[in-house]
């Protein structure tokens, strides 16, 4: 196929891999936990750090976006956990209060912000080599913190009160997934721009979860759905020259959908199957 | 003597805000002991369960678990909560679910050791055959008696469980009362309750708690005082109870 011959869509598919490598493990834990607002929350205050890179002139704000959607991270979950500000409040203000920074920042820089757009929307033919460097070291990050805390995360992912009664430090476990979220989101900011964040996060997970309870089934296959979904929604925009993160949202959704009636159909042909044979 | 005190709460004081809920309560649990939580609904039962648990910090009062603070003592707490706040979607079964009852530290793995002692928990509670089942295919009833397997598969010394008896026929709550007598051979027993009529012949002390520590101690004493507890008459929360709790001394 010719499309594969530039350079930019070799990277884009690289990117493809190495993004849907952290959306598979850290959107599945979202989607089981419930965290899709919060990661929502996450992935806009993250535009403060992009604001902030900006300001600051470094070349890549990506770099300004880690510690500050980190930071972002540990404050909503310290506020919701502490204070008796309800979690949904405390993930609002910061989600408001990040973006406005950003704006800000922006507003201090002098000149025109060049691909300001591309942090919104994002570009997955546009990654430079550098971002995908990052992305290959965040990746690393969070499977090694996976692989180590596998049954702490499962565990506290399930039942907070249980694991805390059972000696797992709860809340230390909680804001290490917060933080493997905003690392993600860092991650993610670059394809499908800070607003459609939540739907590569989620989506791939929703999919998957539908047809296995078994946990590392469903990261894995997350992971596979979430590749071959970013690299076709690639190849449709590039065929019908559309904006790449929104078509491949647009078939992620399209996707879930299908797969939500495909698994009534099967559901339902399992059980008059079963009557048929007999088996009671 | 004093090794065969597990739990020992002195002066425990609570307050939700500015309610209190639990007042000046002293009590301890021994190794042995079978005992029975009674009180009627917002009494502190749960509360003072929570507060042996480390869950909750009383706002004054010493408590000890196991001879050390609760959040190291409850390590050898197996503990059955009363309400659940897990997502029955959640992808987990059965087998899974039981042994995070195991859980002993980071980084190790559960060991063969673990898994054996999981499969006796689930046979214990007689849901063998359930073990590979996801738990949004279990009855109310079912996933009890697997809360209760995941608290008794932490080989624990002492057993807090909340309202056990909840969404369990009576045929079976026979067998888990049975059940618990057995473990009761190796650990001390508690358990909360507020249905009067749950203090059978198996239990061997009461405690009976409005707020406040009305009656502690075998449950032949404990009728006067359910009644200052709950204050109104006995007898119109339980019929049959004078039956039931003096009729005979089960040894």
């Amino acid at each position: 196929m010719e499309i594969f011959q530039y350079e930019f869509m070799r990277n884009a598919i690289i990117a493809a891999v190495l993004v849907n490598i952290a959306c598979g493990i850290v959107g599945t834990y979202v989607v089981i936990k419930k965290l899709v607002f919060i990661s929502g929350g996450i992935s806009h205050a993250a535009f403060g750090g992009i604001g902030l890179g900006y300001f600051l002139g470094i070349s890549n704000p990506i770099i300004t976006a880690i510690p500050f959607s980190l930071v972002s991270a540990i404050t909503i979950g310290l506020i919701s956990k502490r204070s008796k500000l309800s979690e949904d409040a405390a993930i609002g203000i910061i989600w408001a209060a990040g973006m406005a920074t950003g704006i800000i920042f922006i507003n201090l820089t002098p000149g025109y912000a060049p691909d300001l757009f591309s942090y919104l929307f994002g570009n997955i033919l546009t990654i430079p080599v550098s971002d995908l460097y990052i992305m290959l070291i965040l990746d690393s990050i969070i499977i090694v913190i996976v692989v180590l805390f596998f049954k702490e995360f499962y565990a506290v992912s399930f039942d907070e009160e249980f694991s805390t009664v059972v000696g797992i430090p709860n809340r230390f476990i909680y804001l290490t997934l917060l933080c493997m979220v905003a690392l993600s989101v860092v991650i993610l900011i670059r394809i499908v721009g800070i607003i459609l964040v939540i739907a590569l996060l989620t989506i791939p997970s929703s999919i998957c979860r539908q047809f296995t309870y078994n946990m590392k089934k469903l990261i894995i296959s997350s992971i596979i759905v979430g590749i071959i979904l970013t690299i076709a929604g690639l190849w449709i925009s590039y065929l019908l020259n559309l904006a790449s993160g929104a078509t491949i949202i647009i078939l992620l959704a399209i996707i879930f959908f299908l797969s939500f009636f495909a698994k009534k159909i099967i559901s339902s042909f399992r059980r008059s199957w079963k009557k048929d044979s007999g088996a009671m | 003597m004093k090794n065969d005190i597990v739990v020992d709460l002195k002066n425990i004081y609570f307050y939700y805000g500015e309610i209190p809920v639990l007042e000046d309560v002293s009590f301890s649990i021994k190794r042995n002991d079978f005992m029975a939580i009674i009180g009627p609904n917002g009494g502190g039962k749960t509360t003072l369960l929570k507060i042996m648990l480390g869950l909750l910090r009383p706002d004054s009062g010493t408590v000890r678990v196991f001879g050390k603070g609760a959040e190291d003592g409850r390590k050898s707490i197996g503990y059955l909560p009363q309400n659940i706040f897990f997502d029955l979607s959640f992808p987990i079964n059965v087998f899974d679910m039981v042994i995070m009852g195991r859980y002993r530290g980071p980084i190790k793995k559960y060991s063969e050791n673990d898994e054996k002692s999981v499969l006796n928990a689930l046979e214990t509670v007689g849901m063998l055959e359930y073990k590979n089942r996801h738990i949004s295919m279990l009855s109310a009833g079912q996933l009890q008696r697997i809360l209760i397997a995941r608290a008794i598969a932490r080989e624990p010394e002492l057993l807090l469980l909340d309202e056990p008896m909840a969404s369990v026929d009576p045929e079976t709550q026979k067998s888990i009362y049975e059940l618990f007598l057995e473990l009761n051979k190796k650990m001390a027993v508690v358990f909360v309750t507020h249905d009067i009529g749950a203090i059978s012949v198996y239990i061997d002390s009461v405690l009976c708690l409005n707020r406040k520590l009305f009656y502690h101690g075998p449950k032949e004493g404990s009728l006067g005082k359910l009644e200052e507890a709950y204050s109104c008459p006995v007898e119109i929360l339980a019929h049959g109870i004078p039956h039931r709790v003096l009729g005979r001394h089960k040894k």
